[in-house]
Formats: structure tokens, sequence, C-alpha cells
């Protein structure tokens, strides 16, 4: 997205932002080191992974699991960490660029 | 309703309904019942502690409407009354000192979200070694932080200008600090002559806030992250903010004056029309100043004393035109900058005066820190320095053995 950067004549008193959602325009995806892998097939939809993400990068469909959003996931590995042990359905890798 | 003092025949000869026997600290939790803010959240420290304590009588016995919050520390105070003002709510809070150096990191991010938090405070020194004295180290510190500073010289003086704080942060959205120098107005009694709750609460009316937080119809982001290419335009917004301040504040005064009878201008002039020397000051010894300036006039000497209410936002005009008018003025700072060559007001004021053609001489003196006595002989004997226009040492410690 090209926007035309403010001037601070136009800016709002106080730094608020008056759009709301306005996060979305900023992909920190980028900032990632490490990349969560999610292997469907072994996947039990307990949604830990969901309930953890600081980033709301699990993306549930109809009460179940069906991938990461890599645009903002920025590889905490929190999703892997809190999926149960014996699932695994969750790999940290190496982000390769 | 708790026993206020005595009304005494001269009721009304400063504007007042009633006359109280009042300490500074009294004074201004008076003036907070009568303010009625929405919340406040502090946390105890000498010399500020009984207005927060007398405060909380007044929420106990709920003659004011206000959420209390006591927190677990000044930092905290300030996080709570940078949330409720983002809600919407006239916050205030109290503190004083090492309070309100612990509160240092949430002062800017009022400053930042020009968010009109009031908050009286007793100045006094920062330790170490420890002290609980006057001295005006505690706001100085805080220059930078996008805060209003008012300093008062009497308790009704305080008790008006946290009425005033009130209205002058609302319309400028930005944050202000009332200063009450510590123990030397917070701890003594005097005569201040109070108006009626309604009649301040009449004219300070209901807190408009630019946005809320809590507004579901209108969702913002508040306290956002900004890069390289934001956060300076953001800063220059804040900047701008106290640029354009100081005329409103001028209006606030006028106002009061129009409606309570008695007001204050930001700088005020003591016997200066003929003066070839002036001291300058901040706070309580603006009295000593006075009686200084009135003994040395009585033996015909050409003295004055210009007294400087607003630090912040600085009239660095009006100084300008003020002290360019005299030959010899001595600034006197109740805090070191410790920069050598002279506190925080020093440096502000000859810098000011740099590009006037025909400048006067200034000299450079540090008083009353953690309150050291600055009685009247101590503020001649400057005077007679300023007269002469020089002295030996670059900065003077008054009364320092």
């Amino acid at each position: 997205m090209n926007l035309k950067k403010k001037g601070w004549q136009e800016l709002p008193c106080g730094a608020i932002i008056e759009d709301p959602g306005a996060v979305l325009n900023n992909k920190t995806g980028a900032w990632r080191s490490m990349r969560p892998i999610w292997h469907e097939d072994k996947c039990i939809h307990c949604l830990l992974c969901w309930i953890y993400c600081p980033e709301a990068s699990i993306i549930v469909e109809d009460g179940k699991m069906k991938g990461i959003d890599y645009d903002f996931c920025k590889g905490c590995g929190i999703c892997a960490n809190v999926c149960p042990k014996k699932v695994h359905a969750i790999d940290m890798e190496k982000e390769r660029k | 309703m708790q026993n206020d003092g005595c009304r005494t025949p001269d009721i009304g000869k400063r504007g007042g309904t009633m006359i109280l026997a009042k300490t500074g600290n009294e004074a201004m939790a008076y003036a907070m019942k009568q303010i009625n803010p929405d919340v406040v959240a502090a946390y105890p420290i000498t010399p500020s502690t009984e207005i927060v304590q007398i405060f909380s009588n007044y929420v106990n016995d709920g003659l004011v409407d206000t959420e209390f919050v006591a927190v677990e520390s000044e930092h905290s105070a300030m996080s709570a009354c940078i949330g409720s003002a983002a809600s919407g709510c006239r916050s205030m809070t109290v503190t004083a000192s090492q309070g309100l150096a612990l509160m240092h990191e949430m002062l800017f991010i009022a400053g930042g979200l020009r968010l009109p938090i009031v908050v009286p405070i007793a100045s006094r020194s920062l330790s170490s070694p420890l002290n609980i004295h006057a001295d005006h180290s505690d706001s100085l510190a805080s220059r930078d932080s996008g805060w209003m500073q008012f300093f008062c010289e009497t308790v009704e003086e305080g008790y008006d200008s946290l009425i005033q704080a009130v209205k002058m942060a609302e319309r400028t959205s930005l944050p202000a600090i009332v200063a009450i120098d510590g123990f030397i107005l917070s701890h003594c009694l005097e005569r201040i002559d109070v108006f009626e709750d309604k009649k301040i609460q009449d004219w300070l009316g209901p807190y408009k806030p630019n946005w809320n937080l809590l507004n579901l119809d209108k969702p913002i982001l508040v306290g956002p992250a900004t890069l390289q290419d934001y956060f300076f335009e953001f800063k220059r917004t804040q900047i701008e903010g106290m640029n354009k301040a100081l005329p409103i504040v001028q209006k606030v005064m006028k106002e009061f004056k129009q409606e309570f009878g008695r007001g204050y201008d930001v700088l005020e002039e003591y016997k200066c029309e003929d003066a070839e020397a002036v001291i300058l000051l901040m706070g309580s010894a603006c009295g000593t100043g006075r009686a200084a300036v009135d003994r040395m006039r009585e033996q015909g000497k050409k003295v004055g004393m210009v007294k400087l209410r607003v630090y912040r936002p600085l009239p660095h005009e009006l100084l300008k035109q003020s002290l360019s008018k005299f030959k010899h003025i001595g600034v006197l700072d109740r805090a070191d900058a410790v920069n050598s060559y002279g506190g925080p007001l020093f440096t502000e004021v000859t810098s000011l005066l740099y590009n006037v053609a025909d400048r006067p001489k200034v000299l450079s003196y540090v008083y009353g820190l953690g309150g050291k006595e600055f009685a009247p002989e101590h503020a001649e004997k400057v005077l007679e320095q300023v007269l002469l226009g020089k002295k030996d040492e670059l900065v003077t410690y008054v009364g320092v053995r």
C-alpha cells in the first residue's frame, strides 16, 4: 500500500489513531527469524495455539485450525510450545528469506 | 460538614465568600474538593501527604463524587490517571520529590497523549542525602516532560492556581503541575478567602475530552508505536501545543479574575518602574524578595523584583520585554542544573536575553536547597551585589557555609 505520509499539521492531538485496525497496514511477519510449520494430519484442533498466540496469527474457521497467518506471525514459537507433546503438530524451522 | 474555620467580617474583600485559616496542603485539598474530579489516584509522600489524606476524607464523607484509587506507587498513580483521563475522566493526583521522580516515565506519556491531568505538588528536594524540605529540584527535573508548571507564592495563590490549572489543562490539552513550596507553604497556616463550591464547578463546567478510549461508537487506538517516519511529526504537534499554550493560560487567568475578582499574571513586576537592579524569583521566596525590596527602597535604593509564576509554557517574549529594561538582574534558582554556571532558570533567562542588543548583566544565584533559610537579609545581600553588577564567583550559593 502506498500511503502519502502526513505532515505534522494533519496529525491528531495526542498521537491517537482514528482508523481502527490500522495495524493491518503494517505487516510484521518480516521480523520472523523462526517459522512455525503446521502439520494438518497431526492436529487435533484443541486450539491451544489460538488461545496463546500473542499476535492472533492462528487462522481458525468453524472451530478448526486452518493455518498460520505469516503476514503477522513473528515466529515466537509459543504455538509450538503449547501444542501437546503427544500431538506435536507444529515445528519451528529457521526462516529462509 | 467539617469545621472549616470561622467567618469573619471582611468576607468578600478578596472576592471570596468565606475566610478560612488553611495550610497550603489543606487549601489544595479544599480546591480539589471543589473541583470534584472524576478520578484521583494517589500515593502519599511528605510534604504533600496531607492533601491526599484530607481529600480521601472528603471521599469517605461523601462530599465529592470522586473515584479514589489507592495505588501501590507514584508510577502506578500516574499510570492510573493516564488510563482514567484517556477514558474521558477529569483526573488528578498529588505528589512531591521522589514521588514525582518515580512518575517521571509516565509524565512523558501523559504529555505525549495530551491528557489534561492536574497535579498539585509540595515542592521538595530530591535525595540523596535525604531531605524533606523545600526546593524546586523535583518539578524542574520534570521540565521537558511536556507539562505546564506553575509556581505559587502564597497559599491562596496555590488554591486559585489549582482551580485555574484544570481549565488551562483542558483547553490546551496539556497536563499541569501546580507547585507550592514544601513546608514553607504546605504546612504554614494562612488566611485564605475561598469561593463557593457551586461557583467553581459552574466556572469549570463539565470536562469535554477530545477523545475517549471507551467510546464504542468511535473506536480509536491510543498510544501507538511510531517509528522514524512519524514520531518526530507527532512530537512536533505536541511542541506546538505548548507553543500555543501561553495565550490560553493568560485568557483563563483573565476569565478567573472577571469571575472571582482576583487574579494573577504569568509574570509580575514589583517596584520595577525605575529599578536599576532586579531579582527574578519563583515560588514562596517572592514574599521574601518583596520584603527585601521594601527595606532597600526605604534606603532609596532603586531595586525591584520580578516574579515568574508560569515556568512552562515559558513566557519568553514577556520575560525578554520585562528584563531587558534593567541594567542588572540577579536570577535566583531554587535548584541547580549542575552545569557549573547556573540553575535552570538562569540558563534560560540568559539565553533568551542573548539576542537583545543592549542586554543587561545577569548574575547567577542558587538558594534555599533542601529548605535552607532564605530570609530578607539574604535577598538584600543579593540585591546589593546585583546593584553593583558584579561578583567574584560565577554562581553564588546563597547562605552556604
